[in-house]
């Protein structure tokens, strides 16, 4: 029994760029799928063929049991879609734009009515309900994108890159409205180029890189691929290093690492904070004062580089697909420089 | 934010047949989506008050500078002339519909709203029929303030409120007509501003070799016969007809359009509207795909 999602061998190219090369999915019903990769990796053109904006080349999809490719509008009355580019009428008010696609869906206006007063209520939307969306913020225009998604309660989600761009507290805001989704039995493909993301709301995690997906597991299994984490000392006297090293090397699971100019040793590890207590408790023992220690866990990049050699941050030649995508990724890179987004010391 | 347990109970079954039929699901879509237009129109009135501008200029214009000099069924008096030019502005007025739709439409193309509209359940022209309809409103209102300001300079009509009423209404349908070659060109081009540009440069020749500002009978042949057969020349000889503005003595050339212009307007009409539908709904279709 295929999941509520379930893809098979999706192929599209624009031009010479192959967007998707071969792409196989299933998403459990009532499970988060994370669709995790850089910029023009084809999560973008993925979900547009989930949710039949576009036919893909080769290849075929089920979503909530519908056949994507037969029967796309039946398929339409059963997902929400909710992207970066939030897909609303600026002149039109936040309550207008929900009311309009309530009787898209086929809703009785007076059933859209009442849906998108509950909406805006629920994403605290209230008080600028009747202000033109091009007054919202960016938080804002995406929480009404995300109703607007969410009009009919649809059993199956989209959500593409929701958080690009989102300042840190509407992006925790915005989690948690997912998070109650998902609790709700909703099952959602969410794309992203952020672990921390993906680890946070997924319950598997799919990593695509140049339209193929490369790896797939629960973001433990990802994290213990790409070596995992480590512990990282920075004692307060060089003399000291010699010795830290001796210890790092009784807990560690591998080479330690010196870097003498900054007096930090570096050691992969498995055991996690319990770990980290006992390093601590046997530099303390010794008599070693430290100035900083750490337990890291593999960012992104650590998880791209281990997998395909190469770093997630580069865009040499992902150009994505088509010229859409194309121009949309480019806009997806400038939110991200404005935003670099770096995993900090987990301790 | 309380009411997620919904979810299963609200989604619409798989499959279900919307609750209105086919042909009723897509005239109600594409009110929804002309209801949404027009309220764009009024949060930016600009737009509409300069597409009034244009046509109020050309009515004074063409009154008081050209009016002495053009001569209509040997008479050079600037108010026959005036009669007789009204129902070629009006006709040129609604076929400025057609940069408006198409300016709008690749506008929308651009934005992620048209991602929004095309995974919704909802019938695929909508869009566009939508958009054609809010253009058809606007069109009619700047015909109102347009008549007012004609009958203000001296125009007239001669056969009746209800013949007036008929050209008014072939007058809009042309409107509504060239309205869909306008979608066409909005969705065949890059940017909006090549909407608006692509969707005025055609009309000037196809305005202008027409019987709508000057009779057509003393054009070169070649022109002479576009001009006759020009579907826009049929819609102003009709409007002209129905509003008793053929002054006494206007020779009515011998081509068939111009012969029985009401016909020949509807048929033309009806055609565009049957044939750049069809090539806009199917290229809207495949437009991302």
């Amino acid at each position: 029994m295929p999941g509520a999602i379930f893809a098979e061998g999706l192929v599209k190219t624009f031009g010479d760029v192959r967007a998707l090369d071969g792409v196989d999915l299933d998403v459990p019903e009532g499970t988060v799928l994370g669709l995790l990769g850089p910029n023009g990796a084809g999560k973008t053109t993925a979900v547009r063929v989930l949710t039949t904006l576009i036919k893909p080349d080769r290849g075929s999809a089920v979503v909530a049991g519908i056949d994507v490719l037969k029967h796309p509008d039946a398929v339409r009355r059963v997902i929400g879609l909710s992207g970066q580019f939030a897909a609303v009428d600026e002149y039109l008010t936040g309550r207008e734009n929900l009311r309009m696609v309530g009787q898209l869906y086929q809703m009785s206006s007076r059933a859209a009515r009442v849906r998108a007063d509950e909406l805006l209520e629920r994403f605290h939307l209230g008080d600028a309900a009747d202000r033109m969306a091009k007054t919202y913020s960016g938080g804002m225009r995406r929480r009404l994108d995300l109703a607007a998604a969410l009009v009919v309660s649809p059993p199956v989600m989209f959500m593409d890159e929701p958080t690009t761009g989102l300042d840190p507290r509407n992006r925790q805001q915005l989690w948690e409205v997912i998070q109650e989704l998902v609790a709700g039995g909703t099952t959602l493909l969410l794309t992203t180029q952020y672990l921390e993301e993906a680890d946070h709301l997924a319950h598997d995690i799919a990593v695509v890189d140049h339209g193929r997906v490369i790896a797939r597991g629960t973001s433990d299994q990802l994290k213990a691929r790409t070596g995992g984490e480590r512990v990282e000392v920075v004692v307060h006297a060089p003399e000291h290093i010699a010795v830290a090293d001796e210890v790092l090397r009784g807990f560690g699971k591998g080479e330690t690492k010196i870097e003498e100019h900054t007096r930090k040793v570096t050691v992969p590890v498995s055991g996690g904070a319990k770990l980290l207590a006992e390093v601590i408790r046997e530099l303390d023992t010794r008599g070693i004062e430290i100035d900083d220690i750490a337990l890291r866990r593999p960012t992104l990049d650590d998880v791209f580089i281990s997998l395909t050699g190469h770093a997630a941050e580069t865009t040499e030649d992902e150009t994505g697909g088509g010229e859409r995508e194309g121009e949309r990724e480019g806009e997806e890179e400038q939110e991200r420089e404005q935003e670099p987004e770096r995993k900090g010391t987990a301790s | 934010m309380s009411t997620v347990s919904d979810a299963a109970a609200k989604a619409v079954p798989p499959g279900a047949p919307g609750a209105f039929g086919l042909v009723g699901r897509s005239v109600r879509d594409s009110l929804v989506v002309a209801k949404r237009n027009l309220i764009r129109m009024l949060r930016i009135p600009e737009v509409v008050i300069f597409g009034l501008i244009q046509p109020i200029m050309f009515v004074v214009l063409f009154s008081y500078v050209f009016g002495g000099s053009i001569a209509v069924g040997g008479s050079t008096d600037p108010s026959t002339y005036r009669q007789f030019l009204m129902a070629g502005i009006f006709a040129q007025t609604v076929t400025f519909a057609t940069a408006g739709a198409g300016a709008g439409i690749a506008d929308d193309m651009h934005k992620g709203l048209i991602d929004r509209f095309r995974s919704l359940p909802m019938a695929r022209g909508a869009v566009l029929t939508g958009r054609t309809l809010a253009d058809l409103v606007q069109t009619a209102l700047t015909l109102v303030v347009l008549a007012v300001v004609a009958v203000i300079v001296g125009w007239r009509t001669h056969a009746g409120i209800p013949k007036a009423i008929a050209g008014f209404a072939l007058l809009l349908l042309l409107g509504y007509a060239f309205s869909w070659i306008g979608a066409l060109i909005g969705l065949s081009v890059r940017t909006p501003e090549a909407a608006t540009s692509g969707g005025l440069i055609w009309l000037f020749p196809l305005t202008f070799i027409s019987n709508a500002f000057v009779p057509s009978d003393n054009m070169p042949t070649v022109l002479r016969h576009i001009a006759e057969w020009n579907p826009f020349s049929a819609t102003v000889q009709a409007a002209r007809r129905l509003f008793g503005n053929l002054p006494d003595g206007y020779p009515v050339p011998a081509a068939w359009p111009m012969q029985h212009p009401v016909w020949a307007s509807l048929i033309w009409s009806l055609v565009i509207i049957v044939v750049f539908r069809s090539l806009s709904v199917r290229k809207y279709r495949s437009a991302t795909g």
